[in-house]
């Protein structure tokens, strides 16, 4: 069986938990196997497992699951992978599954591959393509554990939708003998699309002088509906908060589009955002080295052509 | 405080990365070899711990005696002592094994580490040693303090932050933001010649990941030009050409 652990936001699947239950479920056909879902402690937004392609949901509670931790997370995907002989136990990278996935490994003894972009080839053993070099190169490895338990890059693997339902299985385990840590207190960004599973993505760098030129970068993206993002010397400065930072030492990212203004492209900000489908770059020095890496290319100045492209945008959305 | 900085040699990040035997070896030819960046905020956070609380600070690499001018820097930015697992790095898997078998019978307030590498990006090692060690995990941390016994820590989550408080011993992973890396100084650097730089051996190879070949990513086919009085034209081009807007 393979079991791919999911995350719900409000009412729904996270859309990095949709990928990573479409993959679990392409898997598992490919290895003559059922996939099946584990969610723990949430109460919605589990309704739609079997449409990405879970046919059993395992829905997890009890002490010590009420919160996150890692301990306690952890030892309930220990459990139900145990307990149901579960050959591939699949994790998002998303924060909390970079958490977890090296415990449950652990745990259950497993191998453990981290940062995988692409369906296994298992036309000779079982090989796995992950990012390496902070996103300048990509590897394969080869898996020969036994059991496996693989963490996938959001964004990396497109969701279908199945014709099924989940049959639902709850369960109450007792893991507060497990719990380490407390949480203290959650901040969240409200109303933001979390950069790394953002599809659309504008983002800026020194090119634009001062925190105080923002508002049109902010715009740009409200228009288009993307996330925002910042070059790395911009977050160093606190222009913008560092969890902007897209770069070899910041986020990777991989959206359908990502448009740079002011930003020149050094090659550690080109490994955060290479994997971006689509790349357009703003820069007034037509010798910037981003452009080689871009699809499409303005010189110019950011201060005049994003306004544009916020007109541009807000009079196709309006027609 | 007795904290324990894993550390790990990684190509600098301004390394173009190639490789060689046909795609099959990372191509060390003229790299410059670095601390992990993520690690060197592990390291110099481990130091402001035991300066404000008392303590030492070991650091642990894996790695042939290549890796030794990397940890000889980590001694100079301020740890008291090194440790050398002399075996080439497998995988995360093999690294924690690594190091528990090292600090055998040693005793860790905390253990500290990158929040990953920038070479093999695992984010592994945090957490299988805090499973290994039966030791609590906070992973992502940008601010981390002590009291007494206990650890308040701060950690990125998806769309946010979480203030999360653990007693020790524990493992923490290093996020950007958590301090300022420091720059060894000439005083340092000459210290860091006699510190104990102590090499051990570990002899099982046992992984079950192997990295088998590498490849670039495909190179772009070559930037279309828009001119900037027509900067909108950008915005029509997503929408007919690639079909995203």
């Amino acid at each position: 069986m393979v079991l791919v652990f999911v995350e719900t936001e409000g009412t729904s699947l996270k859309k990095a938990s949709q990928e990573a239950l479409t993959y679990g479920a392409d898997l598992a056909s490919k290895l003559n196997t059922e996939c099946s879902a584990i969610a723990i402690g949430s109460e919605s937004g589990l309704e739609n497992t079997g449409a990405y392609g879970a046919s059993k949901l395992f829905a997890v509670s009890g002490a010590g699951l009420n919160e996150f931790t890692p301990e306690g997370y952890s030892e309930a995907i220990h459990q139900v992978a145990s307990n149901n002989n579960a050959s591939i136990v699949l994790i998002s990278a998303s924060y909390t599954g970079k958490s977890i996935a090296p415990k449950v490994a652990v745990k259950l003894s497993a191998s453990l591959t981290t940062g995988v972009v692409a369906m296994p080839n298992t036309e000779n053993g079982f090989s796995v393509r992950k990012t390496c070099f902070s996103n300048k190169a990509f590897s394969d490895v080869e898996v020969t554990g036994e059991k496996k338990v693989i963490s996938i890059v959001p964004n990396s693997y497109e969701i279908k939708e199945f014709d099924q339902n989940a049959e639902v299985v709850s369960s109450d385990i007792d893991v507060s003998s497990f719990i380490k840590s407390k949480s203290v207190s959650i901040d969240k960004v409200q109303g933001k699309i979390p950069l790394t599973e953002a599809e659309l993505v504008v983002s800026a760098g020194r090119g634009l002088k001062g925190p105080e030129n923002w508002g049109m970068i902010e715009e740009l993206a409200d228009v288009l509906g993307a996330a925002t993002a910042c070059s790395k010397p911009v977050s160093d400065m606190d222009w913008r908060p560092h969890s902007e930072h897209v770069g070899q030492t910041g986020i990777t990212i991989k959206p359908n589009l990502y448009i740079a203004a002011g930003i020149s492209g050094a090659i550690q900000h080109l490994a955060g955002v290479s994997s971006s489908k689509v790349i357009c770059v703003i820069n007034t020095d037509p010798e910037a080295p981003f452009f080689k890496a871009a699809d499409y290319g303005i010189v110019g100045d950011a201060f005049d052509v994003i306004p544009k492209l916020i007109a541009r945008a807000k009079e196709l959305k309006a027609s | 405080m007795n904290i324990l900085v894993c550390l790990s040699a990684v190509p600098d990040t301004t390394t173009k990365i190639s490789f060689v035997d046909n795609d099959s070896k990372f191509n060390t030819a003229g790299v410059q070899f670095i601390i992990n960046p993520y690690d060197e905020l592990a390291l110099t956070k481990a130091l402001e711990l035991t300066e404000a609380n008392g303590g030492e600070v070991t650091i642990i690499t894996v790695g042939d005696a290549s890796v030794e001018p990397v940890m000889r820097k980590g001694l100079a930015i301020g740890a008291h002592k090194a440790i050398r697992v002399n075996t080439e790095a497998l995988d995360g898997m093999h690294v924690a094994k690594c190091i528990t078998s090292a600090i055998e019978g040693e005793s860790f307030d905390m253990i500290l580490t990158g929040r990953e590498s920038i070479d093999y990006n695992g984010g592994q090692v945090a957490g299988i040693l805090s499973e290994m060690l039966n030791m609590g995990l906070v992973n992502v941390v940008t601010s981390l303090t002590v009291e007494g016994n206990t650890i308040t820590a701060v950690r990125d989550i998806d769309g946010g932050r979480e203030t999360v408080s653990a007693n020790m011993p524990c493992v923490i992973s290093a996020q950007k933001e958590l301090c300022e890396p420091r720059i060894p100084n000439m005083r340092g650097i000459m210290q860091a010649r006699t510190k104990p730089l102590t090499v051990v051996e570990y002899s099982d190879s046992y992984a079950e990941t192997k990295y088998t070949g590498y490849e670039l990513p495909p190179a772009k086919q070559g930037v279309k030009l828009i001119d900037a009085e027509n900067a909108g034209e950008l915005i029509d081009l997503l929408r007919t050409e690639k079909k995203i807007l």
